[in-house]
């Protein structure tokens, strides 16, 4: 035969067949799902995006009442708001872009079961989306921020601050990965995906994003810099306000986390959307 | 030099019935620990039942396509039509790679797109515009590409007025228009397409149909169509495979296959003659292949029948191992579905019994003239190895046929119209002496 045949339909495909080639081809895709995660979020609403303004808000209160006013949580010296609204930020994006992906393949049943494209296009593009509404919770925090430096509080953002792409990076790629392997694993048996949510709420408390970290002992400090989440939090508060803990090792620890997540929910992602239609 | 466009080979795909529960998680268990640890063949493949919906079967897995051996040649269109059921749709599912096969490969030449829904993604808040790019963006295109073909769309599909208006405001029939409009400005080489005519109006779906004759004809595409309107088929179609329970039938130019579809599976009810092209209720003893009714005179195939003719039932079938107790025969039953009769061939006296030989047999059951009421009838395999096993049990979907009677129900003038009963033998009178 002198032509190639350039489609080839078969049953398995070895693991580490991730075709990224293909997955740039749909670059394009990715970037209207972006378009339309976040164009369709506030159609027919008269506050539109003022609405993600909202939720850190009263969250925020919230946690000064009861973290802050009843149990009496240090926040490293800090405003209450800013304290909290930093952790809040960054755990918003990191809660949405979990919840989201890991239900990836039971939100879109209608489109995969009639087109085919890369799946992982739409978790990207998930959190991607998710980015913009963390943009703009980053920005009340700013208002929030300069509004403490104009009435004389000494805070300034250190050089660290540069590792913000970073740090943003990680929370992607960390709920990225544990969100599509979840999203793989619930195809089949959805009991898992009950327990996930779960898991979640619970880890916001291992994360200080209500307390500092300071608070606690050296080697409670190891422990629970065990959770991934944990040094990336540490690190954002300590490039913005000067105060928490910064542990380059913690933080590589981090990273290596975070890439052995993102590789394994590749491989899982990759081998179960190929026939995941059946079963879910 | 072949211009092969799509070549299948041995495509097969499983599917589990029934719901996920413990026990799915057991067999996944067992099929990991036989296949990754003891590098054995995956046991849940060997079981399965052909997929016939309408009977209950004893496994929990079923084959919607099995062994799918075909090559579709560049430029041709090929319809492919069969009951519901029969596995168009996962044949073309498998295709678009929306689901994987069981085993086979397929390899196709040229990009394939497929059109199993039309507007896929469409979000009712985005604008007619908007949903062209991501529309066309899920099946492929890119940006650039579509901008290239937004005009030739919109006018495509005749929505130019409300283009920037969302389309959760558009008609059902204008959502349908603009979907098939992107659907087909793609210029894929290999166009998969499910049924998507049999929405919109006349005029559109003059349109659409024009549309897609111009894509195969004039530019060498290779098209996929399944559906259920036989006239489209022969409109576009130039060749056709004819599918029937998960494996082709019979394949061959449109008008053979369009017509013999139209005899045999159209209408179940009325199905006069039973072919097995999948091999089913394979035994050693006996597997049928073929089943109909003949006439005695002729010794040819029939349908309709007279109640002065002798008729016969046939059964053809293969014969591998030979058993002293085996039996063949038939159910027949009336219109209502009530049984009239078995009938077997070892009724009679042991010296008599027909002796079924290796290989292919012919057994043909003779009926009397004068005998079965005018009337639809039904009449049923029955095979079995006696009193130990049965190899087509009545009344659980053996293969089975229908035949009709059509007058000749006697010579006498005072006959002639149809008459209560099943039954319509002419008995002999007499006046005895007192």
């Amino acid at each position: 035969m002198t032509e190639k045949w350039t489609t080839i339909i078969k049953p398995q495909t070895g693991l580490f067949e991730i075709n990224f080639k293909e997955l740039f081809r749909y670059r394009d895709l990715w970037q209207l799902f972006v378009k339309r995660d976040i164009v369709t979020q506030y159609k027919q609403t008269i506050l539109g995006p003022l609405w993600f303004f909202i939720n850190p808000i009263i969250t925020t209160i919230m946690y000064m009442v009861v973290f802050g006013g009843i149990a009496k949580i240090p926040t490293d010296g800090l405003p209450q708001p800013l304290f909290y609204l930093s952790g809040i930020c960054i755990w918003n994006y990191f809660q949405t872009c979990i919840l989201k992906t890991s239900s990836t393949f039971r939100d879109n049943e209608g489109i995969f079961g009639k087109v085919y494209f890369p799946r992982l296009v739409m978790p990207l593009s998930t959190v991607t989306s998710s980015l913009y509404v963390f943009g703009i919770q980053l920005l009340l925090f700013a208002v929030v921020y300069i509004y403490y430096v104009i009435t004389g509080l000494h805070i300034a953002p250190n050089i660290y601050i540069l590792l913000l792409p970073v740090l943003v990076l990680m929370v992607a790629g960390l709920s990225l990965g544990f969100g599509i392997i979840t999203s793989s694993l619930t195809t089949k048996y959805r009991d898992l995906s009950l327990l996930f949510t779960f898991i979640v709420q619970l880890w916001m408390y291992a994360t200080p994003i209500i307390y500092p970290m300071s608070m606690m002992s050296a080697n409670k400090q190891m422990i629970a810099a065990l959770n991934p989440l944990s040094p990336v939090v540490e690190a954002f508060r300590y490039a913005l306000l000067g105060t928490g803990t910064f542990n380059w090792w913690y933080l590589g620890y981090s990273f290596a986390f975070m890439c052995v997540v993102l590789g394994v929910g590749m491989v899982i992602f990759n081998k179960v959307q190929r026939s995941f239609m059946d079963t879910v | 030099m072949s211009n092969i466009a799509i070549q299948f080979e041995n495509i097969s795909k499983q599917y589990r019935l029934g719901l996920v529960s413990t026990k799915t998680l057991s067999h996944d268990l067992n099929r990991w620990w036989q296949t990754a640890i003891l590098k054995r063949e995956d046991p849940y493949l060997k079981i399965g039942e052909t997929n016939d919906r309408s009977v209950a079967g004893n496994s929990e897995y079923v084959w919607a396509l099995r062994d799918i051996n075909f090559d579709v040649n560049q430029g041709d269109v090929l319809g492919i039509i069969g009951k519901n059921g029969a596995g168009k749709s996962t044949l073309l599912k498998i295709l678009s790679r929306v689901t994987t096969p069981t085993t086979g490969i397929i390899r196709a030449r040229g990009k394939i797109a497929s059109l199993l829904e039309v507007g896929t993604g469409f979000h009712p808040e985005l604008t007619g515009r908007e949903n062209i790019y991501m529309n066309g963006a899920i099946m492929g295109m890119t940006k650039s590409e579509i901008t290239r073909k937004l005009d030739e769309i919109v006018e495509f599909a005749g929505v130019a007025r409300y283009i920037d208006t969302p389309t959760k405001r558009y008609s059902s029939g204008m959502t349908v228009r603009l979907g098939f409009a992107i659907a087909a400005h793609l210029d894929p080489e290999i166009l998969v397409v499910d049924e998507v005519l049999a929405v919109g109006d006349a005029e559109f779906q003059k349109k659409a149909v024009g549309k897609m004759q111009e894509v195969s004809r004039g530019e060498g595409r290779t098209v996929l169509f399944v559906s259920h309107q036989l006239n489209s088929v022969r409109a576009l179609c130039n060749k056709c495979i004819l599918m029937d329970n998960g494996c082709i039938a019979d394949a061959g130019d449109t008008e053979t296959i369009v017509s013999k579809y139209l005899n045999q599976y159209n209408d179940d009810s009325m199905r006069s003659i039973w072919i097995n092209p999948c091999n089913e209720f394979y035994s050693q003893y006996f597997t049928p292949a073929k089943m109909y009714v003949i006439d005695k005179k002729s010794l040819l195939p029939t349908t309709e029948l007279n109640n002065n003719d002798a008729f016969g039932v046939c059964i053809e079938g293969k014969v591998e191992a030979k058993h002293h107790g085996f039996n063949v025969g038939f159910a027949v039953y009336s219109s209502s579905g009530e049984l009239i009769f078995w009938s077997l061939n070892t009724d009679s006296l042991p010296h008599k019994f027909i002796d079924v030989q290796m290989g292919q047999n012919k057994i043909v059951m003779w009926m009397q003239p004068h005998y079965l009421n005018e009337g639809k009838y039904r009449v049923e395999l029955i095979t079995s190895i006696h009193n130990n096993e049965w190899l087509c049990k009545p009344e659980t979907k053996s293969p089975s046929i229908f035949f009709n009677i059509n007058g000749g129900l006697s010579d006498s003038p005072f006959w002639q119209e149809h008459r209560p009963g099943i039954m319509a033998p002419i008995n002999e009178f007499e006046i005895l002496n007192i």
